[in-house]
């Protein structure tokens, strides 16, 4: 294994204070291990928090700050915070209105944000939970944990952000929340594994010539296994099943979302890029906005995943609201 | 059941969590996300430290299991802590609630096992046969129980609830996954063992264990 370390173990601690150090200005990150908008808890104003395993930066952390998230928890590496994360979360942020929870579908997510907003409800404050799950590599619920919450999380946060910010109610926000969701679909896959600290080894082995399809954000292998093509064949590979969701249609506009892993270069995002615009342009879609860069990473995985969100005005006009966050940082 | 018993097997468990742990981490990357043994691994020795520390109420097994499945939810993380934790404390809650002062025998404890077990069902929305730790958890409660209605000592039920989780764990080989992350597999989770139920056997036979060893 060769990382920018110091040792496994205090990997997550010391990227928190590094953050820290970084963005004063922003945020601050209080105990145990939470990160939080600087100026919270904001008197009146519906709290948004979210959090899951480390090792997907910037998410959820780098998106703390003005129009966007008011505090994340880092969980160890690919691993679920605590319930005594949510919770401090919660409180440090609950300015009277109450708190939103935006959980990625993921099993341990799952278990510990629904034990943390039992909590949180104990001490009465108002907790509202969303799942993001909107990952289409993974068909069928009945079979399976649900679809995994990926890409579409990011977008999520930003637009219910703004509006929390624009004083809309908890109701409100979390109805926003969940119109995202139903409206947001995303597909991933990967050139090659990552190495959790910890582990000291790649999660999976593939050769030169392979790439998985179908991958989450935590090394774990996808749906299959296929022969390395070209960009724009992978493009419509991923681009397909989403556009088969029944969701897009031609007249629609579009966010498009070309997310790197962790270990892909943006020359090659903007590659794919190229060919989604082609082929939704083809398809009769306007990409109205767009979203280009690594955001929801997998360590130093190589590989990209692709993300559509069906904009409304609504949609629209919170997405280009300003924001602040170590990561994301437009109109302020 | 006493607090000294409870103690020595926590520690126990920890012992051979520690052994097993790049283990626990193989199984786990195979159909997971590799970490379950590095996890459980740092829930289980901050549960030591704290055990070590605070050495107070030693007979009393109920609060040390909620302290200890508190420690567990809130140091391990994913999964696992969550469903470890909740057993661990409703394992505690249910031994409080006990009217008695005298330690349990296994017929008493029948109730406090199925406790913990459904605990897990429920926060996991689980049921056996679906490659996950219940398939350990059910069949060990299950031997467990009948031990109890034969009115077998401690250590002969804890090893037989031990032997059935080790059956169960080794059975999972063949399922397919719908639960957890090793359900995005689909059937490509078959031909490998669930590292939940694997871990599940592992800190039931260090219960066995230190039950055969004070017995």
């Amino acid at each position: 294994m060769k990382k920018l370390i110091n040792t496994p173990e205090r990997e997550v601690d010391e990227a928190l204070a590094g953050m820290a150090a970084a963005h004063p200005d922003l945020i601050r990150v209080e105990e145990p291990n939470i990160i939080v908008r600087k100026d919270a808890p904001r008197k009146g104003k519906v709290g948004v928090i979210s959090g899951g395993g480390s090792g997907h930066e910037p998410m959820h952390g780098g998106f703390v700050g003005l129009g966007m998230l008011d505090a994340a928890c880092p969980g160890a590496v690919f691993t679920s915070p605590v319930p005594e994360q949510m919770l401090a979360a919660t409180k440090a942020v609950n300015g009277g209105a109450g708190v939103l929870h935006i959980v990625k579908n993921y099993t341990g997510d799952i278990m510990n944000f629904e034990i943390a907003a039992e909590m949180a409800q104990a001490e009465g404050i108002e907790v509202a939970s969303v799942v993001i799950a909107d990952d289409v590599a993974v068909k069928d619920s009945l079979y399976t944990a649900g679809r995994r919450g990926v890409g579409g999380t990011v977008l999520a946060e930003k637009i219910v952000g703004a509006a929390a910010e624009a004083g809309a109610d908890l109701k409100t926000v979390t109805a926003l929340c969940q119109k995202v969701q139903d409206n947001v679909r995303s597909m991933g896959m990967a050139l090659t594994s990552c190495t959790v600290p910890a582990a000291g080894k790649p999660t999976f082995d593939i050769s030169d010539d392979e790439m998985e399809i179908g991958i989450g954000i935590h090394g774990e292998p996808g749906r299959r296994r296929e022969a390395l093509k070209p960009a724009d064949e992978i493009v419509e590979m991923l681009v397909t099943p989403i556009l088969e969701e029944g969701i897009f249609a031609s007249g629609d506009r579009v966010l498009a979302f070309v997310n790197g892993m962790g270990g892909t270069p943006l020359i090659e995002l903007y590659v794919a890029y190229r060919k989604v615009n082609e082929i939704l342009t083809g398809r009769g879609i306007t990409i109205a906005r767009n979203l280009v860069g690594s955001y929801i990473t997998s360590l130093e995985m190589a590989g990209l995943s692709i993300t559509l969100l069906k904009l409304d005005d609504e949609l629209l006009r919170y997405w280009d609201a300003p924001v602040k966050t170590p990561a994301l940082r437009w109109g302020v | 059941m006493s607090g000294t018993l409870v103690a020595g097997w926590l520690s126990l468990a920890a012992a051979r969590i520690a052994a097993e742990r790049a283990y626990l981490t193989e199984l786990d990357a195979a159909i997971g996300d590799g970490d379950h043994g590095i996890n459980l691994h740092r829930g289980f020795r901050t549960l030591e430290a704290r055990l070590a520390a605070d050495a107070a109420e030693p007979d009393a097994p109920g609060p040390l299991l909620v302290l200890a499945g508190r420690a567990i939810t809130g140091t391990v993380g994913g999964a696992s802590g969550a469903l470890y934790g909740r057993a661990l404390m409703r394992a505690g809650a249910a031994l409080e609630a006990r009217s008695s002062d005298r330690p349990a025998g296994p017929g008493q404890l029948v109730a406090v096992f199925w406790a913990a077990v459904d605990g897990v069902a429920t926060l996991g929305r689980s049921r056996p046969g679906e490659k996950t730790m219940l398939d350990a958890l059910i069949p060990a409660a299950i031997a467990f129980e009948a031990a109890g209605a034969a009115e077998a000592d401690l250590a002969t039920a804890t090893r037989r609830a031990a032997d059935a989780a080790e059956a169960g764990a080794l059975q999972t080989l063949p399922l397919v996954a719908t639960k957890g992350r090793a359900s995005y597999l689909g059937e490509r989770s078959a031909g490998h063992l669930d590292p939940g139920a694997v871990s599940s056997a592992l800190i039931l036979r260090a219960l066995a264990d230190v039950a055969a060893e004070r017995a």
